[in-house]
Parts: structure tokens; sequence; C-alpha cells
């Protein structure tokens, strides 16, 4: 039934719906769980390490959490070639209105110009969308600490707590019951979702 | 020959400049206003030919509305906007420069406090207690080398404004009639006083 409109990305099927973005979001299920908690005095952030092979070299750096500027980090849950190009453009975004405004930038303008990037995959030119889930963090003036989370559609949201990649499903339910029952357990928390 | 200067207060600034608009032998106009509203609590004195002055100052205003609207009514701080301007005199220096001298006078509502800028046509930057911008500052900067101090209130500011204004109509070879003087402080910017009304036709 989706067949004949789920090829091109940047054509909607008779249902309304954008198959290459939903299929997306599919291949990061797969992958490695990041979840994200918002504390009034910081963000924790941690993800699934996952060990494919005993011969892969000692990783120098994580493939999940990368810092975007001094004051914004972010976790990736996809495809990480996908992620890189998109960090790339944070990270070059963040330096541009540093070099504009000589100030750090509101972490919702970074969240939003990655996700402005993404959407463009999913109304022209052609290509894929991107298959790489973020849990962005940061801190600035406006709106203190912050967590938002976004997805290959290109749409973002601000969190209490989130999760993306394997099992996201059951993290939320369990982060809706626990969240805002005992507020400084947030590593209880942490570790009840790595469940 | 435009007279453009400023000076902090605690908990704001002031701004004045001339209010003659001419070219050659020619005067245009004796009431225009140089100091144009950046922001609800920013404000740019500028110095430079009318077009210069009309396109460059209407162009980062509009600017700065933009990024208001664009980010759900978020302001940019003194400090951004003065970077900001900075920024685009300097990229259009090696295009075509905009022949515009600035003080730069606002209110950071978030941190509290003023802060002022001195801008010239080069796109250098200086964040100052006070400073004047053309042969006024031959005239003015002694006297505000004298009589500021941390802490000024708003009235001890403006009488350092008028002393200089005094000076100038005395000892300036050109006649300036007429200054208009504008405060930004947390309640925005106002017009204090001028010589002539800007919104006379």
């Amino acid at each position: 039934m989706a067949r004949r409109y789920d090829s091109s990305t940047t054509t909607f099927s008779p249902e309304g719906r954008l198959h290459q973005v939903e299929y997306a979001i599919e291949a990061i299920n797969n992958a490695g769980t990041c979840v994200g908690i918002l504390a009034k005095d910081g963000v924790v952030m941690a993800s699934e390490k996952k060990v494919t092979s005993s011969l892969l070299a000692p990783a120098k750096s994580s493939e999940k959490t990368y810092k975007l500027c001094q004051h914004a980090a972010c976790n990736v849950a996809g495809l990480t070639a996908d992620a890189n190009i998109l960090i790339d453009q944070a990270r070059l975004r963040a330096g541009r209105y540093a070099y504009q405004y000589c100030e750090a930038i509101p972490v919702e303008q970074l969240v939003e110009h990655v996700c402005n990037y993404k959407q463009a995959y999913t109304q022209y030119g052609g290509l894929r969308p991107f298959g790489v889930a973020f849990l962005f963090a940061g801190y600035d003036t406006h709106y203190g600490f912050q967590l938002y989370q976004s997805d290959p559609s290109g749409n973002y949201s601000g969190w209490k707590a989130t999760v993306i990649g394997a099992n996201n499903q059951a993290g939320k339910s369990f982060l809706k019951n626990e969240y805002g029952a005992k507020k400084e357990d947030e590593d209880e928390k942490m570790k009840g979702c790595e469940e | 020959m435009d007279t453009v200067f400023g000076v902090e207060f605690d908990g704001g600034v002031i701004l004045a400049s001339d209010q003659t608009n001419a070219r050659s032998i020619l005067t245009y106009q004796t009431n225009l206003d140089k100091i144009t509203e950046l922001s609800s609590h920013s404000a740019m004195g500028i110095s430079g030919p009318n077009a210069d002055l009309v396109n460059f100052s209407e162009y980062i205003s509009k600017n700065l509305a933009l990024y208001e609207l664009s980010n759900d009514g978020l302001k940019l701080s003194p400090h951004a906007q003065a970077n900001f301007c900075r920024g685009e005199l300097a990229t259009a220096l090696r295009k075509g420069p905009y022949q515009v001298n600035i003080m730069l006078g606002g209110y950071d509502t978030v941190k509290g406090e003023a802060s002022l800028y001195w801008m010239d046509y080069l796109a250098a930057l200086a964040k100052v207690n006070y400073g004047a911008q053309g042969y006024a500052s031959s005239f003015c900067l002694s006297i505000m080398d004298r009589d500021w101090k941390e802490g000024l209130t708003c009235d001890e500011a403006v009488g350092i404004v008028e002393k200089c204004i005094k000076e100038l109509q005395v000892r300036f070879l050109i006649a300036q009639p007429n200054f208009i003087i504008k405060v930004v402080d947390k309640d925005g910017v106002r017009t204090l006083k001028f010589g002539a009304d800007p919104a006379d036709n």
C-alpha cells in the first residue's frame, strides 16, 4: 500500500505521510539508547556503548557524545556518519554566531538551525533524510539549562526527560512515572533507564 | 562637522548630537535627529553623510527587529548589538563602505547594566565610559576626562553633556545652534531635550 509513495523522500503518501522520514526514524530505533534528564542545576545524559567486536581499537573519543560549543553538547542515536555532518553544521553555526555577536548562541537557536538543515532533506533535493536523532543539552542565560530532542523530520521539542534509540518507548514510560517523584535521585533514574 | 558624543552614568547612557544637516556651503535642515533608536533599550548616534546615516541605521534596526521576531521576543544585548553592527561595517568596508562614525548606547535588561560603545567608519569598536566622534572630540574629551567618574547620576551626566555643548558653541568654528539629547536606561530610550523639534516639517 505504501509501496508507490515510499521511495521518494519528497513525496507525500495519500494518507499524508512522508514514508522515507518514518523509515529513517525506524533506523534509529535499532541504534544504541540515549537518555537525557533535565535537573534544576544541569542536564544529565547517558548513552549505551555498543561493543560490536573485540577486534575494534579502543575508542579515543565517544561515538555518542559530542561537544558543540562551550555551553552545549549532544548525544547521537542512529547513523554515525550522518550524525557527523550534522554535528559539523551545529559547530559551525555556534562558531558563526559567536563571530557575529561575540556571545554564546542561545541553545534553541542552535537546535533550530540543525533541524532546519534536516528539514531541507525532507522537502527538496531528492536526497534521503539523515538517519539520526539527537539529544541536545545546553545552558544559556535566557532559559537556563535545557534539553531538546530532534529527529529526521527536522522537528524538535524541549523535554524534562526523554529517551532515543532502542527501547525508547519503554524508557519514556519509565521516566513518566519516575520524573518528579524524587528529583534528587537522578542517578537512580539513569540506572533504571539503562535497564 | 557632525557632533556626536555620549556619557555613561550609573544605570544608563546619555547620547547627544547636533541637529544640523549640511553639505558644502548649504544648510539643508537644522532639526535633524541623528540619534536613532535601535531597539527598545538601545540607540545609536551617527555622524556622516545623511544617506549612509539613514541607510545604515535602518539596516541595523530592522535586522535587530527581525532577530526578535525570529526568536520569540528574545533581545540581543547591547554588547551583541554593537558587535553585530561592527561586523556589518567590517564586511561592507572592502565592498561598499558606510562612512559613518557611531556612538552606541544601550541598557542590558538581563544584566541590569548600561554600556556605551565608540565605533568608527573603519569598524573599530571600543567600549568606553564616555566618548565623542569627529571634531567634537577635540573639545569634549578633556571636559569628560576631568568630570567623569564612576557612579554618576543621570543629572550629573546631563550636566557634563551640557558643558560640552556650551564649549562647542563657544569654541567650535562651525556653528551648531541645535543639539538633541537622549537617555537610554532601564525604562528605554527617550528624548530629554532638543534645540529644534525633529518632528517639525
